[in-house]
């Protein structure tokens, strides 16, 4: 039986047609999984189920439940057990897990609530999605992956009849999304009916029953994944052509050593007695890339941010050579100045000026060269963020378009292009295809070949060991602050990575 | 939609957008310039013509001029994602210090005049210091500053009153440029026109006046030859001719109602070049774009190597210069120094740079817009104090002015997102 059914849904944002007849149907008690590029328009599809945007903004019929639903906002879709968790979750840090819980739905009599209660009934919550925590936690206190499991307790509180989960994993660790998959396995035998939607093509094929493909705001395949389904399969559908190769080819000699980091060591900038990175030694040469593996929290963002710049951490020690020469990256703009840039993991809000436009953050970390007096030369700077448009192939109407109203990928590739604009030696690259979908991650590689074949030296942090696997000549291991092993490429392997972390 | 036509020139596409579509997205713009002249329009019917009257158009120019050189630093402040409380306690205060330099311990002007910005400039730095060094929120450091330059002025005049100044500070503020134009042509324009009352035309206020439009409209056409080359998607034609006509003719009128009675105000010329510094400071030169970078996105500035730390501190420093300079205009005016002066004024300040357009939340606002806020504050001040409404009044209006302008914001953003 079809527990909704969405058809022919179009939806028109002034100039785009965002949907164009889709049709999704979940049956009751599968785990459905909705599948396709970024921008294809899964979120649109999203906004419509729960009522972001109002019955009469789209076109379409949706029935849910056996009954004709029109909503008109979240409460109203939520009341009929529709509960969607976002990617960027929605807690308040300051507040307990069990005031969390039963937010907006306190256990109340008259006003006053019943803690005793609301105590108990969160237990159960708990034991359900099986977070070992007392309700009194603070939220602030524990990690992503558990926070994620108290926003689905969250969702069972409240009589659910349909979960959906927007990219879930997206912030967790490979173990902790294996927990939240098992989770979401184990409500499908209690009877919950849910919908995932998601990038990760392994993780589709272990959970979903159905899997949804759109591209370009269409439907363009309901796929059966109980008789099994190869990623291959899944991932010509969102393409839209056959991907043989998921990295560029390419075919490397790394010359000379270009940056040489020794006796790296960080502290915590808050809590003064804990050693961040311990005595951190890496190299990278001219023509190279390479990789830096480890778990969330193992401090690779850390290493790259406290060299660049000493942007984070405090009682830095250590020494950067840059050709030989030792090289001062006490400020940032020292660190631009003498080569080096670093691509931050989360770009909207450490990389882009989202409210600016796609010329403003082009040329924002190397004005001296649009500008003569520190007069902006505002023509040069248009043909800068043109030459860019070009050259990345970012995809919009004009470098005019504010950053904010592009795609993850698309966003990328102007922070790319921010970077490249610097004219860096050595570009360190922390997560660069994170929350980007399959076609632009492969241009985001070839932009990474290509800077490795110009000699520069490139610095790929990354948690999909994959990617590193497919791109890097030579791959760090980083565990709990010191880098506790390098592979070459023809050696390293996923396994081999993974000993090299746990054995530690 | 109308997506069709695109340019001859390879590396750009030409958007031309349909008129509605331009005007929605730009609605903010047209639609401030849009009050002003309505809200003058209005008053200038209700008041029987005294709105617009050579006297009063100099007195409107005169009586806002220190809103509008605070506003300019003030609009800074905001777009760097900070607010200061403490701007008119500043001003009372400058102007306290410069009456007891003057009067009291008989300094020069010229001396007065140059220790006063510097000291503004220190307590700007003084307070800039702590937001931008220790990360402690403006508005705390600023309230603070409020109550600390009330106090200090009012102990530095004893709770007096103290005055008056001598001619040469006073005509920082009530002072006019001498026509350097021959007398006898003002003379026989004034005849040629047969304006009954006035003997004399300021021929130099009438040639700025012209001169400042056909520069302006001058600037406009190269922008917007550029834009076109450039594929900027610029306004439409008939959008850029009628604000350029009605600005420019505007211009002229107000320089053509000022020459009427006693030419250039000292204090216009004032305003009138740090506008345009201004303005040309926060478009067209790296500190500017920087401090637009560093409101939109603090740690995105950070991490693209602009030193943000000293941009916020260099915003405050600023703005306690150009306090510093409302404060010995504000003094000349007044002719007096008290200790009330400047009470309450950080808040008309701050209205005009929201009005103007900026964001709360920084990243967003121009010079242009809070100079617009100000001036439309302000002809609702003087008009509403022509036709005797109450000071009670004037204040739920203005109130509600400001509410209305940044309702008008947010929805106007909504609807566009």
């Amino acid at each position: 039986m079809a527990l909704l059914s969405m058809q022919n849904i179009s939806k028109t944002f002034p100039g785009v047609k965002a949907l164009d007849q889709v049709n999704l149907d979940v049956q009751q008690g599968e785990i459905h999984a909705v599948v396709g590029e970024n921008g294809a328009g899964k979120s649109t599809l999203m906004k419509i189920l729960s009522g972001v945007y109002p019955h009469g903004t789209y076109e379409g019929k949706i029935q849910f439940d056996g009954v004709p639903a029109q909503f008109a906002s979240i409460s109203d879709s939520e009341r009929q057990g529709i509960i969607i968790i976002h990617q960027e979750l929605a807690l308040v840090p300051q507040l307990s897990i069990a005031e969390n819980i039963f937010l907006g739905n306190e256990r109340a009599k008259s006003g006053v609530i019943d803690w005793r209660e609301t105590n108990r009934r969160t237990e159960e919550l708990l034991a359900k999605v099986g977070l070992s925590e007392a309700p009194s936690t603070l939220v602030d206190n524990i990690g992503v992956g558990k926070q994620q499991l108290v926003e689905i307790a969250k969702a069972l509180s409240k009589q659910v009849k349909l979960l959906i989960l927007d990219e879930p994993t997206a912030a967790l660790q490979e173990n902790d999304s294996r927990k939240l998959l098992d989770l979401m396995l184990e409500l499908k035998a209690q009877g919950v009916t849910s919908i995932i939607i998601s990038h990760k093509l392994n993780e589709v094929r272990y959970v979903a029953d159905t899997v949804t493909v759109i591209r370009d705001g269409m439907t363009v395949s309901r796929l059966d994944a109980k008789a099994g389904l190869s990623e291959d399969e899944i991932v010509r559908d969102m393409v839209g052509r056959e991907m043989t190769h998921r990295f560029p080819e390419h075919q490397r000699s790394p010359g000379k050593v270009l940056l040489d980091v020794r006796n790296w060591n960080v502290w915590h900038p808050e809590h003064t007695e804990r050693q961040v990175i311990r005595d951190a030694s890496f190299a990278v040469r001219a023509g190279e890339v390479v990789g830096i593996a480890g778990l969330m929290g193992s401090g690779r963002t850390e290493l790259a941010m406290s060299i660049f710049g000493r942007s984070y951490g405090r009682n830095i020690s250590g020494s950067v050579k840059l050709n030989d020469n030792e090289i001062d990256v006490s400020t940032v703009d020292k660190a631009i100045n003498a080569g080096i840039s670093y691509v931050t993991e989360d770009r909207k809000t450490l990389g882009l000026v989202l409210d600016e436009t796609i010329r403003f953050n082009t040329t924002l970390a190397n004005l001296e060269d649009v500008s003569s007096g520190s007069v902006l030369k505002r023509n040069e700077e248009t043909r800068v963020a043109e030459r860019f448009r070009e050259a990345l192939a970012i995809r919009t109407p004009s470098v005019f378009q504010k950053t904010m109203n592009l795609s993850g990928g698309n966003q990328q590739k102007v922070v790319l292009a921010k970077w490249l604009f610097t004219e860096p030696e050595v570009l360190i690259l922390d997560e660069p295809t994170r929350g980007i979908d399959v076609g632009a991650k492969y241009e985001i590689y070839t932009i990474i070949n290509d800077l490795a074949r110009q000699g520069k030296g490139v610095v790929m942090i990354s948690s999909e060991m994959p990617e590193l696997l497919g791109m890097c000549d030579r791959i760090y291991v980083m565990n709990e602050g010191a880098l506790v092993g390098e592979l070459n490429a023809e050696d390293a392997s996923q396994e081999r990575i993974m000993s090299l972390i746990v054995n530690e | 939609m109308d997506l069709a036509q695109s340019d001859t020139n390879p590396t750009a596409q030409v958007k031309t957008k349909s008129i509605g579509q331009y005007l929605s997205s730009h609605l903010r713009q047209y639609g401030l310039l849009f009050a002003l002249i309505a809200v003058m329009a209005f008053f200038q019917i209700v008041t029987d013509g005294t709105l617009l009257r050579a006297v009063n158009v100099t007195n409107l120019l005169l009586q806002n001029s220190y809103i509008i050189i605070m506003a300019l630093g003030m609009l800074i402040v905001i777009v760097s994602g900070n607010i200061d409380l403490s701007v008119g306690s500043v001003m009372g205060f400058i102007g306290a210090l410069a009456a007891v330099m003057i009067v009291n311990m008989d300094q020069s002007v010229p001396l007065t005049i140059v220790s006063c910005l510097v000291v503004g400039g220190l307590i700007g730095a003084a307070q800039g210091y702590w937001v931008a060094y220790w990360k402690i929120p403006s508005f705390i450091v600023t309230l603070a500053g409020m109550l600390v330059f009330r106090g200090l002025s009012l102990w530095l005049l004893e709770g007096q009153s103290v005055g008056p100044f001598p001619k040469e500070f006073q005509i920082l503020a009530t002072g006019f440029v001498p026509d350097i134009f021959p007398v006898s042509w003002g003379d026989s324009l004034a005849n040629m026109l047969e304006i009954r009352r006035v003997k004399h035309v300021n021929m130099l206020a009438l040639f700025t006046g012209v001169a400042a439009a056909a520069t302006m409209v001058w600037i406009g056409l190269r922008q917007r030859a550029q834009n076109r080359l450039y594929g900027i998607d610029d306004e439409p034609k008939i959008f850029f001719i009628a604000r350029n006509v009605i600005v420019a003719a505007a211009l002229i009128f107000v320089m053509y109602k000022l020459s009427l009675f006693r030419g250039l105000p000292n204090v216009l010329i004032t305003m009138g070049v740090l506008t345009i510094i201004y303005a040309f400071i926060t478009e067209t030169t790296t500190v500017g774009r920087r401090i637009y970078a560093l409101g939109g996105n603090e740690k995105a500035a950070k991490l693209s190597g602009i030193k943000t730390e000293r941009l916020t501190f260099l915003a405050f420093t600023n703005m306690g210069v150009l306090a510093a300079a409302a404060g010995l205009v504000f003094a000349a005016r007044l002719n007096t120094a008290t200790p009330k002066a400047g009470f309450a004024l950080e808040l008309d300040v701050i209205a005009a740079v929201f009005i103007g357009g900026a964001s709360m939340s920084g990243g967003v606002g121009t010079i242009i817009g809070a100079v617009v806020g100000a001036f439309l504050m302000g002809v609702l001040n003087n008009g509403m104090s022509i036709m005797g409404i109450g000071i009670d009044y004037q204040q739920m209006i203005k109130g509600l002015v400001l509410l209305a302008a940044v309702i008008f914001d947010v929805y106007n953003k909504n609807k566009q997102g």
